[in-house]
């Protein structure tokens, strides 16, 4: 069965300048199941973006498809909310309307008392209430910023969120808090969310599966590690959790090392490039625990 | 010891300088001689009456309350008050004012859109704007043949090219994200005009509203004296053959005071539509 958002042979080129092509990626191949929480891990310049922006339906493959639901992705969509990474709130409007103005978009049938609410609802599950609300961006914090555009996407409950590095922009305590909120309010929603980060830690805590680029040009998505921490999880407490450091360490090899390794062979044609399933589990029973090397198991699937 | 405000201060000082300035006027107008024993001849050919000069402050003050104590008088063709010359020089401004704008805000949208659109449309820009407005006249007489609507039409294509040029320039350069943010809401291309583009692009939009006006104000005084019988540039020319210096220098006034009103209602929009990013 396919998954709920299937990407199939994916492939992005662009012309080089030179008058040849430059291959980004080449026939990604992955799936995100409904609910779960995907985030893709990469150095600059391996093409995450780009997913992005073809997953949002803003810009298209050179070959490949998108299935989300049994339909193919083809241009931007209320089925598919975006949170970019500089807010994009309208300066113009006011917090409360750069809110009501999606879910206007949304529920067209609604009247203005019904959005004004829902808008406010989804405004104060960010923790923005009151006389704030009124404010334009120009006059909110970078933090309270992103709150908006979070709840913005949030309230119009679109079947995927797609987060473009969201918390690049913001220093670590305001990070600290917003993922907390994010993920308090992913919780509430069942959101399927596909994310792009550069930070590891945060990618540990929010993420059901991490998705490993290697560097471009000719990138491919080569793991999809499984994060075997419980939910709820905590800053915290997940540091103590004995998968934490091993996920952890894997996932700093591959950035530092193995990116690079991977990274500029051209696939054969017609072969798709499926990530390898990694599950890092120390507390799985049937790992060996004489055994000193770091418990990987990887399953091609 | 009290102290004033920066504004205070500055209305202080502009007040100084006004009556300064109107006095050193004032006493640089040097007095008519005293007329002596004339002969009948000079008599006859109006020896006697004071000699054409440029008046004091004084007098055009005189003038000023004069006039505007009766602005709206109306005896016959060459003799009538200053609200109506003025009404007359507004409402052509107005009429090719807001016909530019019909015509420079949409096609200054569909240009900033459309890079097709604009690369076609730019030599003919760049050749049509340094044009003098009263260039146009001789044409715009022969064609059009009325000469008040010549000089609605003068007052068109001046004001044309900067809402025109401002229009595309602010519609072209909408951020990216905003567009996106409108695609990824499903805006039709109707909504995203006027709830994403529109209000990006205002300020730009609004600033080049401003400048036209400020040139349209600036032509129509060019333009009344060249197709006279109203309005305030026919007035300055008319009391300038009538060496009535006094009503000359009134009317300079009242043509300074007239544009530095109808700047400050779009400075005013102007701040309405102004955002911080």
């Amino acid at each position: 069965m396919k998954p709920y958002l299937s990407i199939e042979n994916l492939t992005q080129k662009f012309p080089d300048g030179a008058g040849g092509e430059l291959t980004v990626f080449e026939n990604a191949t992955f799936g995100v199941e409904k609910g779960e929480f995907v985030v893709i891990l990469g150095h600059s310049g391996c093409g995450k973006s780009t997913i992005m922006n073809i997953l949002a339906g803003l810009a298209d493959p050179t070959s490949g498809v998108v299935v989300m639901d049994g339909q193919e992705v083809k241009g931007p969509s209320l089925d598919r909310g975006v949170v970019f990474q500089n807010y994009s709130l309208l300066p113009w409007l006011s917090t409360l309307k750069n809110v009501s103005f999606g879910v206007a978009a949304r529920h067209p049938e609604w009247t203005k008392a019904q959005v004004a609410e829902h808008s406010t609802k989804f405004l104060a599950m960010v923790g923005l209430e009151g006389d704030v609300i009124r404010r334009k961006p120009s006059q909110l914090s970078g933090g309270m910023r992103q709150r908006v555009s979070i709840a913005r996407a949030f309230a119009n409950h679109p079947k995927l969120l797609l987060l473009d590095e969201p918390f690049g922009a913001l220093d670590a305590l305001t990070r600290g808090t917003i993922q907390d909120e994010l993920l308090k309010i992913w919780g509430q929603m069942e959101q399927t969310v596909f994310m792009i980060t550069h930070d590891i830690d945060e990618a540990i805590l929010l993420a059901d599966r991490i998705l490993l680029m290697t560097n471009g040009p000719q990138a491919r998505v080569a793991e999809s590690v499984e994060i075997t921490i419980p939910r709820p999880r905590n800053r915290t407490e997940i540091v103590e959790h004995p998968n934490y450091y091993a996920i952890r360490n894997h996932l700093v090899q591959f950035l530092g090392k193995r990116s690079k390794e991977l990274s500029g062979q051209p696939t054969e044609p017609g072969q798709s490039n499926k990530p390898t399933t990694v599950r890092i589990d120390k507390t799985d029973p049937q790992d060996d625990p004489e055994d000193k090397r770091p418990a990987l198991r990887a399953v091609n699937s | 010891m009290f102290t004033l405000s920066l504004n205070q201060r500055a209305a202080l000082l502009s007040v100084v300088i006004l009556l300064v300035g109107l006095l050193v006027w004032e006493a640089a107008i040097p007095a008519q001689k005293a007329v002596g024993e004339l002969t009948e001849y000079e008599i006859l050919t109006g020896g006697g009456q004071p000699k054409a000069g440029v008046p004091a402050p004084s007098q055009v003050l005189v003038k000023a309350w004069e006039q505007l104590s009766d602005p709206f008088y109306d005896a016959g063709p060459n003799d009538k008050g200053i609200g109506i010359q003025i009404g007359y020089s507004i409402y052509r401004v107005l009429t090719g004012y807001f016909l530019a704008a019909l015509v420079a805000i949409p096609l200054g949208f569909l240009i900033g859109m459309s890079p097709v659109a604009y690369k076609a449309l730019n030599p003919f820009i760049q050749v049509l704007r340094p044009i003098s407005p009263l260039a146009w006249m001789p044409l715009a007489l022969f064609i059009i043949g009325d000469s008040e609507a010549s000089a609605i039409f003068v007052i068109f294509i001046c004001s044309i090219w900067p809402m025109l040029i401002n229009t595309a320039f602010g519609v072209a350069g909408v951020r990216e994200d905003w567009v996106n943010v409108a695609r990824t809401h499903e805006l039709g291309a109707f909504k995203t005009a006027f709830l994403v583009i529109l209000p990006a692009a205002a300020p730009t939009i609004v600033t080049g509203m401003r400048i036209s006006i400020g040139i349209a104000w600036l032509v129509i005084v060019a333009a009344e004296m060249l197709v006279g019988g109203t309005g305030i540039g026919y007035y300055v020319w008319n009391e300038w053959n009538n060496l009535d210096l006094t009503s000359v220098v009134f009317s300079i006034l009242m043509i300074g005071v007239v544009g530095m009103m109808l700047d400050s209602m779009f400075a005013y929009l102007q701040r309405r539509v102004t955002y911080v990013e």
